[in-house]
């Protein structure tokens, strides 16, 4: 405490850079989310369609079922059935459909099975596996479709929305760390003879260092406090009456507030006092 | 006034310091120190200091005086030969016990390396802290060696309210305050006027008569030469004399002592001791 109210400017240095760096992580966590979140939504659309040739017979049909469920990957197996598949025809465009079963006399689309993978980026190993080549494997099937150029444009869309979403966050994370650290360095540089005083008079390591550690957690965790308090401000009075009409701001998988907060808190904390402490290494080697 | 420093070879032989008594309190065994930008700081330097001598360090700027010291504080590692504390290789100590060698070492410097953050009663205490003293001691312990250094009544300044005299006292009070063995003291009168130089001297020395070993580095030869005491002159990193300068008056006090100097230093202009 001595040394902060006597060292009170790089002291204040350091909080401000800890509340700044805290105050943008804190508004850009919520936003990666909201947008790797709105990513993964889309990615949710991605699917095959396996359809079923008219003559298949019942245990044909029933052993494919098996076999889709039994196949990696797999979410889910939504079944379409011909009646189905043409009232959904008919949803979309249903001018061309009356006219066209009508003419033709009969249900011209196939029942089919649409399969939801888990991991949208593996899709192609389902196609392979129920069809390689083209050439489907087993009876019943009359082909294997995974609606290929929305996929591949959903894919890299998205992809690319969150690898960029998740290299702006590690570069942030890692410009804070490194303001931080610099701030705190330059706060003990200039205490750096205090240290070599110290170690003169005999202090151990740890006898000179935990002073800055504790230093280190008042700083960080004040930072922290201020920042987080500014976050509740900004969310109470901006984000809150908005979110009604912003669906990314409202986005359910953001996180807890609560949550961010005690994040911020640690992270600013820890950063500080371990900046302190490792800092501090450099001095102490007289 | 140049007669003692430059001795004829019979006289220096005559002159040669007695071996000490029982372990010394300082060796060096063929030291060496090479910088790493390949400065010669020492040069195959050979030395005893026996318990309770009083021994000046001199030469000029850049002979090893400074190295010699911090050595002896394993602030920097010996090239090649042995330094040993007490009997103790210092090279056996680990770093983790480098802490613990320095607390049985006490410390004047010529920037008087005071925390300038502390006030004068703070930093001496701080070297009470250090060695984990428990806090009544302390409360007793600081204001009786203030009062020694005559600092009473600026307890509670900061360093930079004092005179460099003053904070030359605090930094001694620092030094001597757990009564270390050993006393190491590098120019301590390099940045004060030659009255100031004597009341600090007499201070080191009245230290040295408590039983504790001194080693005074300075370039101040007209000071050493009037002190009468054991002299070790380097240059270029080599030990060129060792010899016992002038008479030992063991019965001498510190008070005679000062009279004494001050009347044979002539404490004025002329007594610039630069």
């Amino acid at each position: 405490m001595r040394g902060l109210s006597r060292s009170s400017a790089p002291a204040l240095a350091a909080t401000l850079t800890v509340v700044l760096t805290a105050l943008v992580l804190g508004v850009f966590i919520p936003i990666v989310q909201a947008t790797t979140g709105t990513a993964n939504e889309v990615r949710g659309r991605v699917v095959i369609d396996v359809f079923v040739k008219d003559s298949a017979t019942l245990e044909e049909k029933s052993r494919l079922r098996t076999a889709l469920n039994e196949t990696a990957n797999v979410r889910s197996v939504e079944v379409i059935s011909k009646t189905e598949a043409l009232r959904r025809a008919q949803e979309k465009n249903p001018a061309a459909f009356r006219e066209g079963s009508e003419l033709l006399g009969k249900n011209p689309l196939p029942a089919s099975y649409r399969v939801t993978p888990d991991d949208p980026d593996r899709l192609g190993q389902i196609v392979d596996r129920l069809a390689p080549a083209g050439e489907p494997q087993l009876a019943g099937i009359d082909e294997v479709r995974n609606r290929e150029e929305d996929t591949d444009k959903i894919l890299s869309a998205t992809g690319l929305v969150k690898a960029l979403t998740a290299g702006l966050a590690l570069l942030l994370v890692f410009a804070s760390v490194a303001l931080i650290a610099n701030t705190i360095r330059l706060s003990i540089f200039a205490r750096r003879r205090e240290v070599e005083v110290m170690k003169l008079v005999g202090a151990t390591n740890w006898f000179i260092r935990w002073p800055f550690v504790i230093e280190g957690v008042i700083v960080g965790f004040m930072g922290g406090v201020l920042s987080v308090l500014l976050l509740t401000i900004a969310k109470e009075t901006f984000i809150d009456p908005l979110s009604d009409r912003f669906a990314l701001l409202a986005a359910p998988e953001t996180i807890d507030f609560p949550l961010l907060v005690i994040i911020l808190l640690t992270a600013c904390v820890a950063v500080s006092a371990a900046g302190s402490g490792i800092t501090l290494r450099r001095f102490l080697r007289v | 006034m140049a007669a003692p420093a430059t001795a004829t070879p019979a006289a220096r032989a005559k002159r040669r310091p007695p071996e000490p008594q029982g372990v010394p309190v300082v060796e060096l065994r063929g030291v060496s120190k090479v910088y790493d930008g390949g400065s010669v700081g020492l040069d195959r330097a050979s030395l005893k200091v026996g318990r309770g001598e009083f021994v000046f360090l001199v030469g000029p700027t850049g002979c090893g005086k400074s190295t010699c010291i911090r050595l002896l504080l394993k602030e920097l590692e010996a090239s090649q030969g042995e330094i040993l504390i007490a009997g103790r290789d210092l090279t056996e100590i680990p770093r983790s016990r480098v802490p613990y060698l320095r607390r049985n070492i006490g410390t004047v410097f010529q920037d008087f390396k005071l925390l300038p953050n502390r006030t004068v009663y703070d930093n001496v205490a701080y070297s009470l802290q250090v060695i984990g003293e428990p806090r009544a001691a302390i409360r007793r312990k600081v204001p009786d060696i203030l009062r020694l250094v005559g600092l009473s009544t600026k307890l509670h300044n900061y360093p930079d309210e004092l005179s460099g005299g003053e904070q030359q006292r605090v930094s001694i009070a620092r030094a001597f305050v757990n009564h270390p063995p050993l006393v190491l003291a590098d120019e301590p009168t390099g940045n004060l006027d030659p009255e100031t130089s004597i009341g600090i001297m007499q201070l080191i020395y009245r230290i040295n008569r408590t039983g504790t070993t001194v080693v005074v580095a300075t370039h101040d030869r007209e000071m050493v030469d009037k002190m009468r005491r054991r002299v070790i002159e380097l240059r270029e990193g080599r030990i060129v004399r060792d010899e016992l300068s002038g008479l030992y008056r063991s019965d001498e006090s510190t008070s005679e002592f000062a009279i004494r100097l001050r009347g044979e230093l002539g404490v004025g202009p002329e007594g610039s001791p630069n």
